[in-house]
């Protein structure tokens, strides 16, 4: 996970979202660079990274992999995992196809249980048109606790407030509440005590809430990832959980 | 309980409505991040040369599953 800044002061954003919603559409738009688009899932599979200026700022834009989901079930899910986890967006650009909304929504609410510093795209809105669908974007932006920007990526519709939104949430101008999904009673008491545990170890490096959650769903890989990025090799948080 | 059969058990351009999963674990977890969930609904459009994996369309998005995965996940045919 390189992450190619031009100057230590550019301002690192993610573009995640299910494979083929039109991401790297986006990215392109802004950064002015030609990564490859077509009408297939699975066209990127590295991350690629390209830079943009907006309201004077420097911006450094990661494009990921498309995946459903971020719970690391494939490498590519891995890479969309780790760089949200790890790299440190400031931002994250979730890419949604406006046709299929409930499926998309499920990453979406992924990413949002690790990071607050979310915006939703809805994407392929002219798609959607075509197809009868409307979607009622301050409504739904008023449910998942976050931004909601309808594009049409294509026709590079809804990109200029998109760049706002995103300038904004790095201004810490906006009070973002993502949607939280809660568990069962019994759940939630298992994720207490380990939260409180891990919060030891991580000490806000990364959402203990989270990491807690994997750890119940017997993810091994992200004890891994923990012990790569954040953590001196001093500490074998493996060992610790073991001990528990 | 009688009409419900194994999705890998559909045949080519049959639909079948989800009503039970009967796998735990990360492939409990990969199917529903694609979808599969009580109620939605699966369309088998073709089956591979080698006569695995099977391809359905699930949500709008035509997804592989072999036929372990398909034989775990049981349906209404519609
Ligand atoms: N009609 C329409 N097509 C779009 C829009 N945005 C992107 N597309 C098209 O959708 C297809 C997929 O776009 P990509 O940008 O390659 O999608 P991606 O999310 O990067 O795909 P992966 O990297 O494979 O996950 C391309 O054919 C785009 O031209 C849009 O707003 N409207
Ligand atoms: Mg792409």
């Amino acid at each position: 996970m390189k992450i190619e800044k031009a100057s230590p002061t550019d301002i690192v954003l993610a573009l995640a979202g299910n494979p083929n919603t039109g991401k790297s559409t986006i990215f392109n738009a802004l950064t002015g660079l030609k990564q490859h688009t077509g009408n297939w899932p699975g066209k990127t599979v590295t991350n690629a990274q390209g830079h943009f200026i907006h309201r004077g700022k420097p911006f450094l834009l990661v494009d990921l992999p498309g995946t459903y989901s971020i719970l690391a079930n494939s490498p590519d899910e891995q890479v969309a995992r780790d760089f949200i986890c790890f790299g440190k967006p400031e931002a994250t650009i979730v890419v949604t196809d406006a046709t299929n909304l409930e499926r998309n929504l499920n990453l979406a609410l992924q990413i949002m249980e690790i990071t607050s510093d979310v915006v939703v795209a809805v994407n392929l809105l002219d798609e959607a048109e075509r197809k009868g669908i409307s979607v009622d974007l301050s409504k739904l932006s008023a449910e998942l606790g976050v931004p909601v920007i309808g594009t049409i990526a294509r026709e590079q519709k809804g990109l200029t407030e998109l760049k706002d939104i995103v300038d904004d949430i790095v201004m810490k101008k906006l009070q973002l509440k993502p949607y939280q999904i809660r568990y069962s009673a019994g759940i939630e008491e298992r994720i207490n005590q380990l939260s409180l545990k891990l919060e030891k170890i991580l000490r806000g490096k990364i959402n203990a809430r989270w990491v807690a959650l994997r750890l119940l769903d017997g993810d091994e890989t992200i004890i891994e990832s923990i012990e790569k990025y954040l953590l001196p090799s001093s500490i074998d948080l493996r060992g610790e959980i073991a001990s528990w | 309980m009688k009409n419900k059969i194994p999705l890998s058990s559909l045949p080519i351009g049959a639909k079948g409505e989800v009503e039970l999963i009967m796998v735990n674990g990360l492939l409990r977890r990969r199917l529903l991040d694609l979808g599969v969930v009580p109620e939605s609904v699966i369309e088998v459009i073709r089956v591979s040369p080698a006569g695995d994996p099977t391809a359905y369309l699930i949500k709008g998005s035509l997804i592989g599953l072999r036929k372990i995965e398909a034989n775990q996940i049981f349906v209404k045919q519609l």
